[in-house]
């Protein structure tokens, strides 16, 4: 009695949630006339959403039962249906902690906006809607409410994404936006609607129940795959990603990065793993096969940027890659009929998604940050922000690690989960799955790796060495609500990899509801240990791990420093010039750049990429070096299919006579031609 | 796992990690007085390292005036997260508590931690040569790794564990069993170990020629204590490597229990084991001559290639159901 | 089938085998020549011992003397006439780069999982064995194809055909405890006229279009008759 009330309160919380999010958008009508409504009110109300998210995602996930309501709103045959269970509020959970940390770092952010002449109204209107849109997603329990709710959430974005429509690129970037997004949400339309057909009804509880034969199945399964993928930026179809995130404002990009490929996470979760829920070894390599793609390609085109928020971007590519890596894993081993196995790399999947949202965010707010005070996105004008933002520097340091996967941060925990999942692999009957896997694993383990030199050279082309432009070396440490936004989402990242034992106890119940196991063995020893099969198999102690790093690295900083001092109080260091092998003081144009940085790489991998680099005499004796990085899945998949749209559009056209009566002839030959059909 | 941790393991652990830092020294000593020896020259004493570390230890660190605090907490990262992965390869003994800490992703991923503060140490003054070693440090890192992951899997997946310590107790168990995944995965890691210790024909850790450095580029503007933990850092990741190689493909010897005797018998058998591989990589040194930067990659993908053949005959050969 | 159980012998087989595939894929991203040559060889030599190995478990000398006749054909005779043929074409620094390594080695990975499958249907208990050093064979056979496929270069092409033998008579010796020793002989002998016959044929096409390049040889396509 006790847990449904309170699971009816966690409801209410997401209610007030959505309302919040509501609310903000509206206030936001009066930042035309005041626009410091923006920045006081209508940006912390988006927190305080995010903040009511948490709370409601988090009862859910303790509570782990699941909670039903009809809204009064919709077409009258037709009402909404609104559900709370784990998987939700575990979603709710990580839209809540992406927004709150905006919410800090927003309204520091948006005054930036105040007195240039872009419209305050619709950043903070949109802004709204976005949030609502997500928080409905995630909520709805049925499939009209889910894609009204999707296609606010794809909207509302596409404005916040145009938001400075004055360059043609970021309306060029918005267009393809809006074209992905509504291509995507057709396949996720006709993949509801193939479901429905055996289902009977457009609630999620006769979706579930519906009998489909095995091919009806892999068919939704396939249209899923296709709209959840599109819009969480899976290779081949992610060109539009990289376009479109970095040109929104960055906290904007922060929820778009962050969340809303998270979003498109959940949908895929919630179609094929609890809806259709028959699970076939085909599912599953082709799962596991797009993510190992998008892996490996994301990172490696991250690599080649030098457009700091871009570079974010095609990284979240990579990211999404190995979640769906985990899923993929996730499907392979609850085909074979290894519910347990099946149920840890889901969990490893759902965990880098929640690291990724958290790291990613932070990264985003960082990027923010620079551009806040530097005006600057071209890491190759960066350089030296260490000492001149110091605080943003110790943050996306952490960002950094985290990302690339190093122990003790929480990226490393999902990495390792999925690495465990995927070394059970030898318990599979068939040999070409197990043979499969590794190189996945495989895979999985040169992404990591790239994605660390990715982030080595974002950090220390922008924030080590010395500034390379005049404008980065006068950068001023930002507003503090900035800093604490950061800060905020810098300690998860440090929380959530130190202590998983508690989170994944806190995950357990999403496994629980939709594959009906859970992780029994996690936290088989305590708080302290981390043994997901079993603790012969594998055991990590974060706590441990920190302890020990931090404990001797202050004892022997403390030992060469202090004790060991050869008569002085305290040993200090002295300042000289930099040595450099002897050569004149090196000046900033002496340092490598981003471009030169990953010269050694871009040669290495050099047939995955369209480099077109020249070199050109001046007429004033210098040599001017041009390099243009394309991405292939232009040429071998958007062109060909734009060009194929467009000469079919050119026979259309014929139809157009101009003459009204011509039409009216075209609408009853085909009124004539469906009534046919019907009968 | 419990019945391993417990105070005398801890102990056991502790006199382990020590002796992984007492140790690194000496091997960097012999190897570099075999190869004198192969060249015709006296050479430096075997002891030779350890007075220079203590003479770095006591000199005075100097540090650019561009550089920014993470300059001086990298030599303190950098030497502590190696030293940690160290001690969780068995030495002498195996079920030590330290591997339910640290599994082996957790070591590959400590040695990362690693790298990627000594990178971005590197980067941080401002000057040509930092940029260049990390640039270069960072791409052949990036493809070792894998290597690494994929010959490290092959061993877990034959013991059904990435726990270090079962894997060798898994072995010691099977007896003398002929694996080709294991010949592969050992030639994988050999590859991968003179790659990411910064060996003759990857790197050459004598040089400071300037267009081929790596690893020593980064530390150009290191002095005093920073440049003694970096160099220490260094010396601890070979005999890291040098271990793993030869407890876990060789385990015969390692004790099995915390007795004196079985430790004894143990630091004896690995002092022998570790001598012997000094000697081979000197040799390989002596015979070898550094190969452009560009045909590193090529190199490391033989290991990746290796690994992943590893890998597959386990799956073909092996396990075939 | 759990490796521990095997004898000692059958698991050396094993590791012969392996290392005769992980030849194969030497030989395919090999861009020298003469270190081609060097690797063929030394693929020839362990299909020798992989026999020998075979012979010594089941007690059929006739395999020892089979054993001896690959060791000194494809190990010794054919390497050395190819190096000398190499020579006398001033092919000895000659360097001929895959137009992309990694897709091809990857393609090789992926042809080895497939034979993999290929064979899985093979569920006799006590064909286990035979089954996964089938799977090898197969694997080298199909990388000798892949070779001949993407090598322009004739003598590149030539060790890929040879290597293809070598992973037939893997197959032969592992699967069945060898052919009869008629039929090995007169596949010796064919391996040999062969190889002479190439010798022949490159000094042919060498002095008519002073390239060894097979890219060269497209006159016989009915399409494009300009091929040159």
């Amino acid at each position: 009695m006790t847990a449904a009330l309170s699971m009816d309160m966690a409801l209410a919380l997401a209610g007030l949630a959505v309302a919040f999010a509501l609310g903000s958008a509206i206030l936001s009508l009066l930042a035309g006339r005041v626009p410091a409504v923006l920045r006081l009110v209508a940006t912390p109300l988006l927190g305080l959403g995010g903040l009511a998210a948490l709370g409601a995602g988090l009862t859910a996930l303790v509570l782990g039962g699941s909670v039903q309501a009809t809204l009064p709103l919709g077409l009258p045959w037709l009402p909404w249906h609104v559900r709370l269970d784990p998987l939700a509020g575990f979603f709710l959970s990580v839209i809540g902690v992406v927004t709150c940390a905006v919410g800090l770092y927003g309204p520091a952010y948006v005054r930036g906006f105040e007195h240039g002449k872009d419209s305050l109204v619709a950043l903070g209107g949109f802004s709204g809607l976005f949030l609502t849109g997500m928080l409905m997603v995630v909520l709805a329990d049925d499939a009209f409410l889910f894609m009204v709710a999707w296609e606010l959430m794809s909207l509302s974005s596409y404005f916040l994404v145009a938001f400075h429509h004055e360059q043609a690129a970021n309306r060029r970037a918005a267009f393809l936006y809006l074209l992905m997004a509504h291509v995507g949400g057709l396949m996720i339309l006709l993949g509801y609607g193939v479901l429905a057909g055996f289902g009977g009804g457009f609630a999620f509880d006769q979706l579930r129940a519906a009998e489909l034969p095995a091919v009806w199945a892999g068919v939704a399964f396939a249209l899923a795959f296709i709209g959840f993928g599109m819009k969480a930026g899976l290779v081949p179809l992610h060109a539009w990603l990289p376009e479109a995130h970095p040109v929104a404002p960055s906290h904007i990009s922060a929820l778009m990065s962050g969340v809303m490929l998270k979003v498109a996470v959940y949908g895929f979760v919630r179609v094929v793993f609890d809806l259709i829920g028959q699970f076939h070894w085909q599912m599953g390599v082709a799962v596991l096969g797009v993510g190992s793609l998008s892996a490996l390609m994301g990172v490696l085109y991250a690599l080649m940027q030098t457009d700091l928020k871009r570079l974010l971007a095609y990284s979240s590519v990579e990211n999404l890659g190995i979640v769906f890596i985990g899923l993929g894993l996730s499907l392979l081993f609850l085909s074979a009929g290894f519910q347990s196995l099946g149920a840890l790399a889901f969990v490893a999947a759902l965990y880098h998604a929640l690291n990724h949202a958290v790291f990613k965010g932070l990264l985003f707010l960082g990027a923010g940050a620079i551009l806040h005070s530097t005006h600057e996105r071209d890491l190759d004008q960066m350089g030296g922000l260490l000492r001149r933002k110091p605080w943003t520097g110790l943050f996306f340091l952490v960002g950094v690690l985290s990302i690339s996967a190093l122990p003790p941060f929480n990226g490393f925990v999902s990495e390792w989960l999925t690495f465990q999942a995927a070394l059970q692999a030898w318990q599979l009957e068939s040999g070409v799955l197990r043979s499969l896997i590794p190189i996945a694993s495989a895979v999985l383990a040169l992404t990591g790796a790239l994605v660390a030199v990715t982030f080595v050279k974002v950090y220390g082309i922008a924030f080590l060495g010395q500034a390379r432009s005049r404008h980065v070396r006068r950068a001023r440490p930002g507003p503090w609500g900035m800093q604490a936004g950061q800060g905020l989402l810098a300690i998860l990242c440090l929380v959530l990899g130190v202590l998983p034992t508690g989170v994944i106890g806190l995950m357990d119940t999403i496994p629980l509801g939709i594959l009906g196991t859970g992780l029994p063995q996690a936290g088989a020893r305590g708080w302290l240990w981390l043994t997901p099969v079993s603790p012969q198999t594998a055991s990590y102690s974060g706590p441990l791990v920190v302890v020990l790093l931090a404990g001797i690295g202050l004892v022997a900083f403390w030992g060469l420093n202090r004790l060991w001092t050869r008569g002085a109080p305290v040993r200090w260091v002295r300042r000289s010039d930099a040595w450099d092998c002897g050569f004149a003081p090196p000046s900033a144009r002496m340092q490598y750049t981003a471009t030169s940085f990953s010269q050694p790489i871009r040669r290495v991998f050099g047939l995955l990429f369209l480099i077109d680099e020249s070199v050109s005499p001046q007429e004033d004796g210098q040599l001017r070096h041009r390099l243009k990085i394309g991405d292939r899945a232009w040429g071998l998949l958007y062109l060909p299919v734009a060009h194929a749209v467009e000469s079919a559009a050119k026979r259309v056209v014929r139809l157009q006579s101009g003459n009204v009566r011509v039409y009216l002839g075209w609408t009853l030959a085909t009124l004539v031609g469906l009534l046919w059909i019907i009968t | 796992m419990d019945h391993y941790l417990t105070a005398l393991g801890w102990g056991v652990a502790i006199l382990q990690a020590l002796l992984y830092a007492a140790l690194a020294p000496l091997l960097v000593g012999w190897v570099r007085k075999v190869k004198a020896r192969l060249q015709n020259r006296r050479g430096a004493s075997v002891l030779q390292p350890y007075r220079d570390l203590y003479k770095l230890l006591a000199k005075e660190a100097r540090v650019a005036h561009t550089a920014s605090p993470l300059f001086r907490a990298a030599p303190y990262v950098v030497f502590v997260a190696t030293w940690m992965a160290a001690a969780t390869v068995p030495l002498l003994a195996v079920d030590l508590p330290i591997a339910a800490v640290a599994d082996i992703i957790v070591l590959v991923g400590l040695l990362a931690l690693a790298r990627v503060f000594l990178a971005l140490a590197g980067m941080d003054v401002g000057t040509a040569f930092g940029g260049m070693g990390a640039s270069r440090e960072m791409l052949i890192g990036a493809l070792a790794e894998p290597a690494m992951l994929m010959a490290v899997f092959t061993l877990t997946m034959t013991a059904h564990s990435t726990n270090l310590s079962s894997v060798i107790d898994h072995h010691l168990t099977d007896g003398f069993v002929l694996r080709p995944s294991y010949l592969f995965a050992l030639g994988g890691l050999v590859l991968v170990t003179i790659a990411e210790t910064g060996r003759i024909p990857v790197d050459n850790p004598s040089t400071h020629l300037e267009l081929t450095m790596i690893h020593e580029a980064m530390l150009l503007e290191y002095s005093g204590r920073h440049l003694a933990l970096m160099e220490w850092a260094a010396q601890i990741k070979l005999l890291l490597y040098g271990t793993l190689i030869a407890n876990v493909f060789l385990p015969w010897g390692i004790g099995q229990g915390f007795g004196p005797a079985a430790l004894g018998i143990g630091l004896v058998v690995v002092l022998a084991k570790l001598a012997a591989l000094g000697v081979a990589l000197a040799v390989g040194e002596t015979v070898l001559a550094k190969m452009r930067l560009f045909r590193a990659p090529a190199f490391l993908n033989l290991a990746l290639l290796l690994s992943l053949l590893g890998l597959l005959s386990h799956v073909i050969l092996e396990v075939g159901a | 089938m759990s490796l521990t159980l095997l004898p000692l012998l059958q698991q050396g087989v094993l590791v012969l085998a392996a290392i005769v595939l992980f030849l194969s894929f030497v030989l395919l991203a090999q861009t020298r020549v003469l270190s081609a040559i060097h690797a063929f060889a030394w693929q020839g030599a362990l299909v020798a011992a992989v026999t020998t190995v075979v012979a010594a478990t089941g007690h059929s000398h006739h395999l020892y003397f089979s054993a001896a006749l690959t060791l000194g054909l494809k190990a010794l005779l054919i390497p050395w006439m190819l190096h000398r043929l190499a020579r006398r074409l001033e092919l000895d620094r000659h360097t001929e780069s895959l137009q992309s390594p990694t897709l091809v080695t990857m393609a090789a990975v992926a042809l080895v999982i497939f034979s993999y499958w290929l064979v899985l249907p093979m569920i006799q208990e006590e064909l286990t064995f035979t089954r996964n050093i089938v799977a090898i064979s197969l694997a080298v056979v199909l990388i000798g194809l892949l070779m001949m496929v993407f090598r322009a270069q004739a003598v590149a092409q030539v060790l890929g055909f040879m290597s293809m033998e070598n992973g037939l008579f893997l197959a032969a010796v592992s699967a069945t405890g060898g052919m009869p020793l008629v039929v090995e002989l007169g596949v010796a002998f064919d391996v040999l006229v062969a190889m002479v016959l190439f010798g022949v044929f490159f000094l042919q096409i060498r002095e008519s279009i002073d390239s060894l390049d097979v890219d060269r040889l497209n006159r016989l396509s009915e399409t494009r008759g300009d091929g040159q």
